[in-house]
């Protein structure tokens, strides 16, 4: 999987590149429009992260470009605008999903994996992990081909620790994830605790392959066994 | 005390004092003139007599005044050789007013063949009392009339010259800081009033710029914060997912994580803070408060188990607003967080929606708070290590934004009431 990040802070940048390398794609970047236009011409990218804002030009255009070439629906838009007006505008363009800067390496991964989902699988919401499959448009959970019975937010949280199968994903990430934007401000994550106590109790139970692992005060990590 | 009367006041008290001594100097300036013009008078009277008597023997027998204004007595010559005129005020019996008068005498001597005569000549002269009666009441007549002219003057013409200054001055007062409406000017031809309205206008203007500029210079500050932060927290992320990490350097990078989370919180509240006061939040719409909270209720139900406190909601009313749906969310959200947060373990939180408004009631320390000071920055109540402290004050801004109220008040338990119409 090849794929191209545009974005003109240089950290940024690094640490968008470094989290995508971890799950093994081949990423390019670009820090300037004209770089970002050289290699939309040049080669084909199975997703393009695109940051609207660029020193030399406006991200909307590359759209443009992108779009002459026919090279769409795998575009996700970045972007520290969190206007419903830019949104339209990247959405109208032809970008398949709107990112809004500052965001989690977990939400990042989840929204890359969503898109080329939709590019190489057509429509197939199914993730199958050791003998759990997932399926997120029925949201139902099949542990060996046993229905595992979930709530609503065991099912989110479940979901979301799959697609970032291996990495860690912060208690923030995943209480934005789950409980909405303004579950951010609460004192502590107990209450997501309590969650995943009972969710690593139904997985137990039904000897399912993977485990949550909790990483010491920062969040889980969800691993095949 | 207003200014008017305050002028006035001095105005009728100088006015009192120089009159009155107008008064005394003009009453005496009177009766010297009047004494002057009676003995000019009595002189020719004088001159006239002692004429006659050169040619009418009879006159010169005849004693007392009796129906004339002199009166001829014989001197012995000694005496009259000494006498010089002389004027001299005295009273007299009048027929008509039946009682002593004043009159203005003029004793003087004369030789008439070879014998010695006196001559008293007389004239009535003015009442005094009379004279100062009537000059007081003319001088009160005019002292009066003069203060309800300056009243009547000062009435219909000053007040209508102090327009501009006391449309300025509720204009001033309506004005707030924060809402950034401008202070409207109103055209005066007077000099002293329109160095007022600039300058006032001037200063109106300046304190909006320098008020919006440091706002601006929040939500820059905040939002410069924003990318630093996050790329941070994302290289720590990566940072522990490397299986190299000891468990105890784990530890200290989960620490930092927490922290720096906590910095990135209370910058992203103040940058919504600033986004509130900016005005920078889209178009408003009709909005289910009952199905907000619904859905809150809903999102917060797992943190208030984990507090183990009960949430009970009422919802008995349909309450219909008005409002951006983000901003509701935002203002429901810390409302019911707050309920929850400061609340004891096997408390409860009631929210009650009625068609005007909606109360959070909540269990928690048996302290009323202060509601002076709850929804101020960075007042935090609780010790706790994760607030921001910037909760209620995030409630006040949003509540401002729309002109809503929000009470609290304490009556065995805690009440947050916002109040959407009345």
């Amino acid at each position: 999987m090849k794929i191209l990040v545009i974005e003109d802070e240089p950290e940024l940048l690094e640490v968008i590149q470094q989290s995508l390398e971890r799950q093994s794609y081949l990423v390019e970047i670009a820090s300037t429009f004209t770089d970002a236009l050289e290699k939309i011409i040049s080669f084909q990218y199975d997703c393009i992260l695109l940051d609207i804002m660029l020193p030399d030009g406006n991200g909307l255009q590359l759209l443009q470009e992108l779009n002459q070439k026919k090279q769409l629906n795998n575009i996700i838009i970045i972007s520290a605008k969190h206007s419903l007006e830019d949104k339209i505008a990247g959405l109208d363009g032809g970008a398949d999903d709107y990112l809004v800067k500052p965001f989690h390496l977990a939400e990042l991964n989840a929204r890359v994996k969503s898109v080329l989902r939709r590019k190489f699988l057509g429509g197939n919401h199914q993730i199958e992990l050791a003998n759990l499959t997932l399926d997120l448009n029925e949201r139902v959970v099949r542990i060996n081909e046993n229905e595992l019975i979930l709530n609503r937010k065991e099912f989110d949280i479940l979901s979301y620790l799959v697609i970032n199968k291996d990495r860690l994903v912060t208690r923030t990430a995943l209480a934005e994830q789950v409980w909405g934007d303004h579950m951010d401000e609460a004192d502590d994550f107990e209450f997501i605790y309590s969650q995943i106590k009972n969710l690593r109790r139904k997985l137990r139970e039904n000897s399912c392959g993977v485990v949550i692992q909790a990483v010491y005060g920062i969040g889980y990590k969800l691993t095949a066994i | 005390m207003n200014l008017l009367s305050y002028t006035l006041r001095y105005l009728y008290a100088t006015l009192l004092v120089v009159i009155s001594i107008w008064a005394i100097l003009f009453y005496f300036k009177m009766i010297s003139e009047i004494r002057d013009s009676l003995d000019d008078g009595l002189e020719n009277d004088k001159m006239l007599v002692i004429h006659k008597v050169a040619h009418d023997k009879a006159t010169i027998t005849r004693a007392g005044f009796s129906e004339h204004n002199y009166s001829i007595s014989p001197l012995r010559q000694q005496y009259a050789q000494q006498v010089k005129d002389n004027f001299k005020d005295t009273m007299m019996y009048t027929l008509n007013e039946r009682d002593l008068e004043p009159f203005r005498v003029l004793t003087t001597a004369f030789r008439n063949n070879g014998s010695y005569y006196q001559l008293k000549v007389v004239a009535s002269t003015l009442e005094q009392d009379d004279l100062v009666r009537s000059l007081l009441f003319s001088l009160l007549g005019l002292y009066i009339a003069i203060l309800i002219s300056i009243l009547i003057i000062n009435r219909a013409l000053l007040r209508k010259i102090w327009i501009p200054f006391h449309q300025l001055l509720s204009r001033l007062k309506n004005f707030k800081l924060d809402q950034d409406v401008r202070i409207e000017i109103s055209k005066t031809n007077i000099r002293e009033f329109e160095e007022l309205n600039l300058t006032v206008s001037g200063l109106v203007d300046q304190s909006v710029k320098v008020y919006g500029s440091q706002k601006q210079f929040i939500e820059n500050a905040a939002h410069e914060l924003q990318t630093p932060l996050a790329i941070s927290l994302n290289r720590l992320e990566l940072l522990a997912e490397d299986d190299n990490l000891s468990q105890s350097n784990l530890e200290s990078v989960g620490k930092v994580i927490t922290t720096l989370q906590r910095l990135a919180r209370l910058n992203r509240t103040l940058l919504l803070i600033s986004k509130i006061e900016n005005k920078q939040f889209g178009s408003a719409g009709s909005l289910s408060i009952n199905e907000l909270m619904k859905i809150m209720i809903n999102e917060y139900r797992e943190f208030a188990a984990s507090k183990n406190v009960t949430l009970v909601f009422e919802n008995k009313e349909v309450l219909l607003v008005v409002m951006n749906r983000d901003l509701a969310s935002v203002l429901m959200s810390n409302l019911l967080k707050n309920a929850i947060n400061h609340n004891i373990p096997g408390g409860t939180v009631k929210i009650l929606i009625t068609d005007k408004n909606i109360s959070f009631v909540n269990t928690g320390k048996k302290v009323p708070l202060d509601p002076q000071i709850i929804f101020e920055r960075f007042n935090k109540g609780s010790s706790s290590k994760n607030s921001t402290g910037l909760g209620l004050a995030i409630v006040k801004s949003i509540s401002t934004f729309y002109h809503l109220d929000v009470l609290y008040f304490y009556n065995e338990q805690h009440h947050f009431k916002v109040v959407f119409r009345t």
